[in-house]
């Protein structure tokens, strides 16, 4: 696979300078790894720090604005950022009412970020931290690192920045999260391999005529390889899978993602087969949004998130959002 | 007993990054079969960074020179193995204080604490396939240094069969059978390269580390 890079050690580092570039309204720290929404510290409101690896695009620095994040901390590709950036960005943003973190259930990220909760409590700063543990494709998650967090990461951000947005405490943004993670479930199908700078190749073989089920996004194999499916299949494995972990007793916001290399074209129409079975299983769907937002890499494939909303949770979907990923409503 | 020095400490980690550079992509192999294809680059990342923060501020003990280091790897590494491996350290050098000298003795305590450290902080034990299966009986056989690389090479070598019950690698299952772990592979390097400070100390004359058999390891010899 050929890539638009320079050097593989370089690729973070020249995209945070084309993100500067393009996004004048948003603070690029090149230096030490930092998306900051240009008018942080916003008085009396509570910052919105999240991470991870590089390689999720728009995840997370693209959620970076009014109404969703206050600060991103990039690591390196699929590699979450180190403690010092979480810590920077939290003094960054905190306008006295403190700091959410917002981080995916990967041991590296929360270890990470738990260090630099406790370096920002050291500075004053009052940081609440929450999971997002989405991915249903984790079976027995008591034996293993726990359920992965995935594309159920656009939904807590979004949620959550818009009860910070509204001036709501730290105790209830963090609550706004909690809800929102608890009431996501995600489960994700990979038909090609990720490239990752580093390897130059792709991170698993992936025959011609096979698909991968159960997919993370780092490229991380599945559990379950299979012949290649129809969308029409696809669509009744995944959304199967979801529903036996969860049955949505109320409304749900769907996101149909793709990961990366599978055209708008191809999503919208399994966002079509997607519909249908959930019509089938009488799930309401109360709001869709169909794109690549947590990507990984140039993998080819999608997930699909599921999360449950009351009316409150859909009032902070609908509120205005201005990121270079999201933007409604202003 | 040999008496070890902030300039033993700084050549072992001077042996670990030259290590973890000469086999960065073999690193990055095993990581890509169980895991996301990084852990190579991530340690010469971090291992480079350490040696350029210890040639440019040396502290003069030992205890010390493993707190800086442990610092460096948690700020550069990044992932899980960055606070592992910084903890890993740092825990040792504060098992060390400030003392200018230890004698292998100590520094085999210290090493276990932190060891200790890196169990707690990731919650595995042996068997549990990860970092730990390589170092927990490494530093058990210290401070008797090319006993301890060939634990930490069998350790790992024994992770193969294991299914993966921490980090990453748990996401697979039995999938995650049949596999070297990454992490217990680069523990593996980073004992190696203590022993071949110390052997290469005994050949210098400057104490009695035992026998500076190279082991047939990739680990190995420089």
């Amino acid at each position: 696979m050929r890539m638009l890079i320079n050097e593989p050690e370089r690729v973070v580092g020249d995209a945070l300078r084309g993100m500067a570039a393009a996004h004048p309204e948003l603070l690029v720290d090149e230096e030490h790894r930092l998306i900051v929404r240009r008018d942080a510290p916003v008085p009396g409101k509570v910052g919105l720090v999240s991470g991870g690896g590089s390689g999720h695009e728009p995840l997370h620095g693209g959620f970076v604005g009014p109404g969703m994040l206050d600060a991103a901390c990039p690591g390196e590709v699929f590699t979450s950022p180190v403690p010092d950036q979480m810590t920077r960005a939290a003094a960054a943003v905190d306008g006295g009412a403190g700091v959410l973190f917002v981080v995916k259930n990967y041991t590296g990220d929360v270890l990470n970020f738990d260090m630099a909760a406790e370096l920002a409590e050291d500075d004053g700063v009052e940081v609440a931290r929450v999971l997002v543990q989405d991915d249903v494709a984790v079976t027995d998650s008591l034996y293993t690192a726990g359920r992965r967090g995935t594309g159920g990461t656009l939904f807590v951000e979004k949620l959550a920045g818009a009860a910070a947005e509204a001036g709501a405490p730290l105790a209830r943004v963090a609550a706004v999260a909690r809800q929102a993670s608890e009431a996501s479930r995600s489960f994700g199908v990979a038909l090609s391999s990720p490239t990752t700078p580093a390897k130059g190749g792709p991170t698993f073989d992936l025959p011609a005529g096979e698909l991968e089920l159960g997919i993370g996004i780092h490229g991380e194999p599945g559990r379950e390889r299979r012949p290649v499916m129809t969308s029409a299949e696809i669509a009744d494995f995944t959304v199967d899978a979801l529903l036996a972990d969860r049955m949505p007793t109320g409304p749900v916001l769907l996101l149909v993602n793709g990961m990366g290399a599978t055209p708008l074209l191809e999503l919208y129409g399994f966002n079509a087969e997607v519909r249908r079975v959930l019509a089938e299983r009488r799930v309401e769907v109360a709001r869709t949004l169909v794109g690549n937002y947590v990507t990984s890499l140039d993998m080819a494939g999608c997930s699909v998130t599921l999360c449950q909303v009351d009316e409150e949770l859909l009032r902070l979907w609908d509120a205005p959002v201005s990121t270079p990923g999201l933007r409604w409503g202003r | 007993m040999a008496q070890r020095d902030a300039e033993f400490i700084r050549r072992w980690l001077e042996a670990a990054a030259e290590a973890v550079a000469r086999d960065a992509s073999r690193l990055t192999e095993l990581d890509s079969a169980i895991g996301d294809a990084d852990h190579g680059s991530n340690m010469r990342r971090g291992f480079a960074a350490v040696v350029a923060t210890l040639a440019d501020q040396p502290p003069t003990d030992p205890g010390g020179t493993l707190r800086v280091a442990g610092r460096t790897l948690i700020s550069t590494v990044g992932g899980a193995a960055g606070p592992l491996y910084g903890t890993l350290l740092r825990s040792a050098g504060k098992a060390l204080g400030d003392d200018p000298v230890v004698d292998d003795e100590r520094l085999a305590e210290a090493l276990r604490a932190g060891v200790d450290g890196v169990a707690s902080l990731g919650g595995a034990a042996v068997g549990d396939k990860t970092m730990v299966d390589a170092l927990l009986p490494a530093v058990s056989a210290l401070p008797d240094y090319p006993a301890a690389r060939q634990a930490a090479e069998e350790g790992a070598a024994a992770t193969v069969p294991l299914r993966a019950r921490k980090g990453r690698a748990s996401y697979l299952g039995d999938r995650s059978t049949g596999h070297l772990d990454p992490g217990a592979a680069s523990s593996a390097l980073l004992i190696g390269a203590l022993a071949d400070a110390a052997a290469a100390g005994a050949e210098a004359g400057g104490a009695e580390a035992g026998g500076a058999e190279a082991g047939g390891a990739e680990a190995g010899d420089d």
